[in-house]
């Protein structure tokens, strides 16, 4: 069964750009990824749109549809309502190059800034070691990242205070978070979250949980774990007196 | 380091592609926080309606001083001004501890300082320094209001007690469980609902910890904070519902407007 609706397409580049309404035919299980296919096919084969695996695991499609950070592929029409037009626009947080293909290098940038895994010497003499799967089951959650960027498009910090400067957002917190609590890790980032990735930025609105196509938890899981550990070096007298006094 | 090029200009206040009721949640809290605000200082200011024979209402526990037999210290102090109230002294503490809550942080800077007004609308204010400076930096505080939170589980719980012994008639106590007795039980159970399933709680109960694998208690404890935070914005809506109901309800029966059935 065929319907019609309209997308409502930005189409533009750094220097400037429009909607343009792109009325359209849909049928049933199409997703809002198809639809733009659609009309790149049908009515614009100019129209710039980054895509790959259409399953929801290459994070590549991210856009805003109807004003929220989604994976293209993964917005059923269903779930829309087609009786006005869908708007469909880039990510706010990182710089168009074309229509909806935008500039996500900078995420590259930062994850270099972090310090690497460093693992404790090895448990036995062939180089392994052994993990309890009850010590790994908490990273394996941040390590569901497709590194879609859409928690740093819909993060206020960045998408609204343009604080690139001085915040890595919820994306790398959860990369810390995934290094820094992992049973064979060694290193010690905590220093770092709270002066260079400025984590005390993050004022817990919780919007990287609530777009996250992954499901991770992480305002809850990786960030405030996180602040809890800065507040354990920083803020705690009673954690700072112990440490001094037993150093530990 | 920014990005190289420009990123979307920066939206107004409110301003959004959403075309959702994105305004309802930031609208219900503030609403619903406000209902609570003005409700509990009028009843702090009130002095007032605070007990009804073993009920003593949670905004007055512990009554730290009056002329009632649930008062820790019997008088009122000649130095304290009369204007001051017993509650005013003990809630700073169960409000410090929401106050600094990792929930309702969120929740009311969406609701009242539009920081953002919800996820991808256009914001009130240009700056913002978060939780990096003061005054917000303060808020990292939150894990000592939470070693009083769970101190008043235990002063409340005994309130809850003191609230299934009713006078005999005969100048002694019998046991019994009025509607009253239930409902001080209640707030006990969703307070403690909310204060154990509290983020820090599960930070310093095991959450520090890289290594479950050796701490079997720590990842139990563990385990039992985080089943209770996964729903923590369920806990706090029922327990802050509960509480003043439970203020109301202990405040009618002192006034002689509702009577408590007993049920045992």
């Amino acid at each position: 069964m065929t319907t019609k609706a309209t997308f409502r397409i930005w189409r533009g580049t750094k220097e400037g750009g429009e909607f343009q309404d792109f009325p359209t035919e849909v049928t049933e299980g199409m997703v809002v990824l198809d639809a733009v296919h659609k009309v790149q096919a049908e009515q614009a084969g100019d129209l710039a749109c980054r895509w790959n695996c259409k399953a929801g695991k290459c994070g590549s499609c991210s856009a805003e549809v109807n004003g929220m950070p989604k994976l293209m592929c993964m917005t059923r029409l269903s779930d829309l309502d087609l009786s006005k037009p869908v708007t469909i626009e880039p990510v706010q947080t990182f710089p168009v190059i074309r229509d909806l293909v935008t500039d996500v290098s900078w995420n590259y940038e930062v994850k270099k800034r972090i310090k690497p895994f460093k693992p404790r010497k090895p448990d036995f003499e062939d180089g392994t070691w052994r993990m309890h799967q009850e010590d790994v089951d908490r990273v394996q959650e941040y390590r569901k990242c497709i590194e879609c960027y859409l928690c740093q498009d819909v993060c206020h910090v960045l998408r609204d205070h343009k604080k690139h400067d001085e915040f890595i957002g919820p994306r790398f917190f959860t990369y810390v978070a995934a290094l820094e609590m992992h049973p064979l890790d060694t290193e010690d980032r905590v220093e770092e979250l709270r002066e260079a990735n400025g984590i005390g930025y993050c004022n817990i609105t919780k919007c990287c949980t609530v777009v996250c196509p992954e499901h991770i938890k992480i305002t809850d899981n990786a960030i405030i774990p996180l602040k809890e550990r800065v507040v354990d070096r920083f803020f705690d007298p009673v954690k700072i007196l112990f440490r001094k006094l037993f150093g530990k | 380091m920014t990005p190289a090029g420009a990123s979307a200009a920066r939206r107004g206040f409110g301003q959004t592609s959403r075309n959702d009721a994105w305004w309802l949640q930031p609208l219900t809290v503030f609403i619903g926080l406000s209902i609570f605000l003005v409700y509990a200082n009028f009843r702090v200011f009130q002095n007032a309606y605070f007990e009804f024979g073993g009920y003593l209402t949670p905004f007055y526990s512990p009554l730290l001083w009056g002329d009632s037999p649930h008062a820790w210290f019997q008088g009122v102090p000649d130095w304290l001004p009369r204007w001051i109230s017993p509650a005013m002294v003990i809630l700073v503490f169960p409000a410090g501890f929401r106050f600094t809550c990792y929930y309702y942080r969120g929740a009311y800077y969406k609701a009242f300082w539009g920081d953002p007004p919800a996820c991808a609308v256009g914001e009130l204010r240009d700056e913002f320094r978060g939780e990096n400076s003061l005054p917000l930096i303060v808020q990292n505080v939150h894990r000592y209001f939470l070693y009083f939170a769970i101190a008043f589980l235990f002063l409340l719980a005994h309130d809850a007690w003191k609230g299934m012994w009713f006078d005999d008639g005969a100048g002694g106590k019998e046991f019994g469980i009025g509607v009253g007795t239930i409902v001080l039980t209640l707030n006990v159970v969703f307070l403690s609902g909310y204060t154990l399933g509290c983020h820090s709680l599960r930070h310093l109960v095991g959450g520090f910890l890289d290594v479950f694998s050796g701490s079997k208690g720590r990842k139990k404890a563990w385990d039992c904070v985080t089943c209770l935070n996964e729903h923590h914005m369920k806990w706090a809506w029922i327990s802050l519902i509960w509480v003043m109901f439970t203020d109301l309800y202990v405040s009618m029966l002192a006034r002689g407007e509702w009577t408590d059935w007993r049920i045992l």
